[in-house]
């Protein structure tokens, strides 16, 4: 900060309280006082400038205590909310609980304490454990060739299509241009594809909320009778409304006629794990969130981490390294063991941190649990689906059960002024952090509830009753200007979200 | 004479001779809620009969304006920037996001006029 003297007094009065031992908290550099630095150097003397700085005051760091330090940080951390703290709905996020026991696993020394630069002779039992994993995701997915190094969801979207453009180009299809995806699609599905040069056709799917073979057809065969210039598609199932697409396996067998590629984003996998191997319906190639299905962390703890899984026929192409097993020992692959190889995409091997923590959870649960974990997690969506459909309104639940998630809209609500983002607030009031909010987009104020099977009956039954108690209050007269005050009793209320996003202020101070 | 046009996809197009001023219906707006931001396109662009031409993003989503007619882009409305609120404005009134010359008035003969798109809205959820 500069010389000029903020007020100090004055502004503690406005922000740094801690009424009912909830605190606020100013930011760093407010905290500033040059007469309180937090370590005592003597000033130098005949030292010559090697930066061309000469002071930090100028560069404008704050000088706090060790203590003054520790409390900013660990105050600020209150203000957090996690998986941790309690119920975590977010579709299509999986934010299901991180067992403690990974975190033990992680940290054994062998583990934490190795190096990726260390002689692979010293990292044995580390690759090791990274041979383990590829094969338990290639047994739950069908799919043999796995790369670990990819740093998250998209990241592995990136990868696989990677693998798939490299395929066409070394197989001399370069006529293949496009990707097809259906319209209800993550907006990373079409973002990966036009990043890899491709051409993005969307398939509409509104009106059952899965993919049709007929419009499937009409999207394969659009700009040429055999469909040959299909890249492929990029389809996520059980989809972002929580759908199982019935017809995928003839879906996938009219692509590979055509001569394209499947990649299924993963995303949604922890509905499926252990019922049923993604191979079995076509896919070529997929992702897997490790920080979703396989329960490591998501963000704060995190890194992400996200496994690509393909065929043994897409396997050569994928990117390097891969853990390969010689007689007696380990190995990372390099581009000259597999010169087809579309290169490496990552630093290194990938999150070796989180194919701990994902192996842990895979064998602490083993080949029955795992499936428990996703008829669990599907069995938690269906409760609050049926518990809530006549209180929203809830597209698809006529035809059927839905997986993982449950998909409702601000339909009825909307009709008093009340919609899907006051709801959301208005969860806030009640101390639950929101659902999903406006995705998918296939469908007006879409509201996307994943309870994962961490969620109990008693924690499912509180947030049924809070979501019961907001469709009642969005009955009643003024509906829509009491909910816009939501929330009412957190710091700062209501955001101004429209305001933040016309006038970004993104500099604390000129 | 002006005549006002619609798409499936909630665009309106004023078209006056070879020009036409393009944007999007109330019900398009009303749909994506408080608007936050538009990507305008460059004078000169040539866009194709239902290409994407421009993008809208509110605080719930983003969302691509298609050309309702192949041609050139002559003019985009560089005011709406700073001021988005003119999107609600009617096209003559300075709600138009591009002026486009048009390629082949046969493009238009697909369009909806105000009581076909009336009805078309009324099959909407």
């Amino acid at each position: 900060m500069t010389a000029e003297k903020m007020d100090i007094t004055e502004n503690n009065a406005m922000t740094d309280t801690n009424h009912g031992l909830h605190y606020e908290e100013n930011l760093l550099w407010e905290k500033e006082r040059t007469d309180h630095p937090g370590v005592d150097l003597p000033e130098p003397a005949n030292t010559p400038l090697r930066t061309g700085t000469p002071a930090r005051a100028d560069i404008g760091l704050p000088q706090v205590s060790e203590p003054q330090a520790l409390r900013h940080f660990v105050r600020m951390s209150t203000w957090n909310y996690s998986i941790d703290h309690g119920f975590f709905p977010l579709g299509s996020c999986t934010m299901k609980h991180n067992p403690r026991l990974n975190e033990k696993m992680a940290r054994l020394p062998g583990f934490a304490a190795i190096h990726p630069l260390q002689p692979e002779s010293t990292v044995q039992g580390a690759l090791a454990l990274m041979y383990e994993l590829q094969n338990w995701l290639g047994e739950l997915t069908g799919l043999p060739g796995v790369c670990l190094s990819p740093a998250a969801g998209a990241h592995g979207e990136l990868a696989g299509v990677m693998t798939i453009a490299r395929a066409h180009d070394l197989n001399g299809q370069t006529q293949r241009k496009i990707i097809l995806t259906p319209d209800s699609s993550h907006g990373t599905n079409p973002a990966t594809a036009a990043t890899c040069g491709f051409d993005v056709r969307s398939i509409p799917t509104k009106d059952t909320g899965t993919l049709t073979i007929e419009a499937f057809k009409e999207a394969l065969y659009k700009t040429d009778p055999k469909g040959a210039d299909i890249a492929g598609m990029m389809v996520t199932n059980p989809n972002t409304c929580g759908l199982f697409e019935k017809d995928i396996a003839a879906i996938a067998d009219l692509l590979h006629e055509a001569g394209g590629y499947f990649y299924m984003d993963g995303a949604n996998f922890n509905a499926l794990v252990g019922k049923i191997r993604p191979a079995d319906f076509g896919v070529d190639v997929m992702h897997i969130n490790l920080h979703k299905t396989f329960s490591t962390p998501h963000g704060g703890g995190g890194p992400g981490s996200g496994p690509i899984c393909c065929t043994p026929e897409l396997a050569k192409y994928m990117p390097v390294p891969t853990v390969i097993k010689h007689a007696e020992s380990y190995a990372l692959e390099t581009e000259t063991d597999r010169p087809e190889s579309l290169g490496c995409l990552k630093g290194f091997h990938g999150q070796f941190g989180m194919h701990v923590r994902a192996l842990a959870y895979m064998m602490s649960h083993g080949a029955d649990g795992l499936k428990q974990v996703s008829e669990d997690a599907v069995l938690n969506a269906n409760y609050i689906l049926r518990e809530l459909e006549n209180d929203f309104h809830a597209p698809y639940a006529h035809q059927g059960p839905c997986m993982h998630e449950a998909l409702l809209t601000d339909k009825i609500q909307k009709e008093s002024g009340v919609q899907t983002l006051d709801m959301a607030k208005a969860l806030i009031e009640k101390g639950f952090h929101p659902m999903t909010v406006y995705f998918p987009l296939v469908l007006a104020g879409t509201m996307l509830i994943e309870p994962t099977e961490t969620e109990s009956k008693d924690s499912l039954d509180r947030f049924i009753t809070a979501m019961k108690e907001i469709a009642a209050e969005a009955r009643e007269a003024e509906a829509e200007e009491r909910f816009h005050t939501y929330p009412q009793t957190t710091p700062r209320r209501r955001l101004d979200e429209v305001k933040a996003a016309r006038n970004p202020v993104l500099r604390w101070k000129d | 004479m002006a005549e006002l046009k619609f798409t499936r996809d909630h665009e309106c197009i004023l078209v006056e001779g070879e020009t036409a001023l393009i944007g999007i219906t109330d019900y398009a707006r009303e749909a994506l809620g408080d608007l936050v931001y538009i990507e305008l396109p460059e004078a000169g662009k040539k866009v194709g009969k239902g290409d994407e031409f421009a993008v809208v993003e509110s605080v719930k989503t983003a969302a691509e304006v298609y050309s309702p007619v192949a041609g050139e882009v002559v003019e985009a409305n560089d005011n709406m920037e700073s001021d988005l609120e003119l999107l609600s404005k009617p096209l003559a009134e300075g709600g138009w996001i591009a002026k486009i010359k048009i390629d082949d008035a046969g493009d238009l003969a697909d369009l909806m006029d105000e009581a076909a798109y009336k009805k078309y809205l009324e099959t909407l959820d």
